[in-house]
């Protein structure tokens, strides 16, 4: 019972900044435009390269055009820069404290928060972007997923997926509190978390060594997993190995960050005024 | 009159050098923050650059390009991006200086307006990028082959400032548009943006399409595509080499636009 409404405190928290995150339609809108123009382009890049080298091309194209539009429909999600300035001010600046005074667990709740935002961005932005680029025509065209099952798998890899951006994130606000300033540290985890999730170019654009080294990382257990189950890239034992290093990666960044949290709880001085 | 002409265009010279020199010894008041984000540059355009490493280590050559030629192109067009976003932040972030009313301050002094939302934000750390950009553009021309002569040496220069120009230009068009919306429309950073992201190589990879787009609706091909061909001595047009020019024509209809939305203006009344 006792556990039940701690629990229940998340849930309303979390509803509150989901509701909150679903306000900004307008900035929704706007964002939707945009990164339809990304998501041609980008096509339309990959297209040149195909022509250039066909037998290079390591999936079919329409992998690859469903893999970038479910990349941009789900940009919020993964994005490794979409990290909440609040927090890092409420770190550097000590008003953390009122945060603390709080009968709820700092980790979890910022957790949370970080989750509601993602999630209310990218439900937002998504339903557009998916509708109109499955009715593309055929280069362009985001497939259907090849049956219910890939589907459910998709769902199911792609929540795990946003759990561990969240959780490396979290790592990141509070490896904050043993800095002062976090701008370095924050620039360089956005630039290896898009490099080696597959922002920049999907997994299997890079050479075989490397991929399989860029496989076991954590980076790659958020977009690359969700994208390439969707399209059959990642099925039977491969989809079971990609999942288990998702489960693997979620356990143990939420444990580094929970232990990091401690222990700036432990050792943090905040002054008054 | 000319003689006064002169003058003034002068001392609009020697204000625009004091505005720069303001914001120097402004962000060396915050050292560490200026080099910090002069490495946070580098390393976004440094995974566009992976980007463009990986797949020519796939693929071999897009459309007839080299790798080799088509950082040639990236580096001149990062170049080109990162001069005019240097000197035309301020027309990118002039949405706030409407609602804020601080436009107004701005038509009460008796100096050019857009000189002084030039002004207004001058971007220094983009030297991360103008860096790399360079190192870039180093290896790309001694690595591509290209025989230099005088018009080729000509035809670069162009490049730059025409591309520069171009996207002073669509700042300005930006902040033109902002006298209308009271807020800058997002989506137009695909112009901005999207032209630096995929500008990395020739128009031509992207189809007929997009180059008639990038030819007569914003003139992207002009600074980029057609000199680039002169560059790499693929064609015979040695006229090619004036398009840039085509450039600094763009920013014709861009300042009467800006014009017309000046004279549209209505104070926010803060």
């Amino acid at each position: 019972m006792k556990k039940a409404t701690r629990f229940y405190k998340y849930i309303a928290f979390f509803r509150l900044r989901f509701v909150m995150g679903l306000q900004y339609r307008t900035a929704a809108l706007a964002g939707v435009a945009t990164q339809f123009a990304w998501g041609f382009m980008e096509i339309s890049m990959f297209l040149a390269f195909e022509r250039a080298a066909p037998d290079a091309f390591p999936m079919t194209f329409g992998q690859l055009a469903s893999y970038e539009w479910l990349q941009q429909a789900f940009l919020a999600f993964f994005m490794a820069w979409l990290m909440e300035g609040e927090l890092f001010d409420t770190i550097t600046s000590g008003s953390v404290a009122y945060e603390l005074c709080r009968p709820i667990g700092l980790y979890e709740m910022w957790f949370t928060r970080s989750l509601a935002k993602r999630l209310s961005a990218g439900l937002l932005r998504c339903l557009p972007i998916l509708v109109v680029a499955a009715l593309l025509p055929d280069p362009w065209k985001l497939h259907a997923p090849m049956s219910p099952v890939t589907l459910l798998c998709f769902i199911v890899t792609m929540i795990m997926g946003l759990l561990v951006t969240v959780a490396l994130c979290m790592i990141i606000y509070m490896l904050t509190f043993f800095t002062i300033s976090p701008k370095g540290m924050r620039m360089i985890f956005a630039f290896a978390a898009e490099f080696f999730q597959g922002a920049v170019i999907p997994l299997p654009f890079f050479p075989a060594p490397m991929q399989r080294v860029m496989e076991y990382l954590p980076f790659a257990a958020m977009q690359n997993v969700p994208m390439r189950v969707y399209s059959g890239q990642l099925a039977g034992v491969e989809l079971f190995r990609a999942a288990g290093l998702q489960v693997f990666w979620l356990a143990a960044l939420t444990g580094i960050g929970k232990a990091l949290c401690a222990k700036a709880m432990q050792k943090m001085t905040v002054q008054g005024g | 009159m000319t003689a006064k002409n002169n003058d003034r265009n002068i001392s609009e010279l020697r204000l625009y050098v004091h505005y720069v020199s303001l914001h120097l010894r402004s962000v060396m008041q915050y050292k560490a923050s200026f080099w910090m984000t002069v490495v946070g540059q580098f390393l976004v355009t440094f995974n566009m650059f992976l980007g463009v490493y990986f797949l020519f280590d796939r693929f071999g050559s897009v459309e007839g390009f080299t790798y080799q030629e088509v950082l040639l192109c990236f580096s001149l067009m990062l170049t080109e991006y990162s001069l005019g976003e240097c000197i035309a932040r301020g027309f990118d972030s002039f949405d706030s200086m409407v609602r804020q009313g601080e436009f107004d301050r701005v038509l009460t002094r008796p100096r050019s307006d857009i000189l002084q939302v030039l002004g207004s934000k001058i971007e220094l750390t983009r030297v991360g990028r103008l860096l790399q950009a360079g190192v870039m553009f180093v290896y790309g021309v001694t690595r591509s082959g290209v025989t230099w002569n005088a018009w080729r040496v000509i035809t670069v220069l162009l490049m730059l400032l025409g591309g520069t120009a171009l996207f002073c230009g669509i700042f300005l068009l930006f902040a033109s548009i902002c006298f209308y919306t009271l807020e800058g429309l997002e989506f137009m950073n695909i112009l901005t943006d999207g032209a630096r992201e995929y500008g990395k190589y020739p128009v031509s990879i992207y189809g007929r399409r997009m180059m008639q787009f990038c030819t007569f609706v914003i003139p992207y091909a002009l600074v980029q595509y057609y000199p680039l061909l002169v560059l790499l001595g693929r064609t015979d047009r040695n006229w090619y080499g004036l398009l840039p020019l085509g450039g600094l024509l763009f920013l014709l209809p861009c300042g009467a636009l800006w014009k017309l939305g000046v004279r549209h203006y209505q104070s926010a009344g803060s």
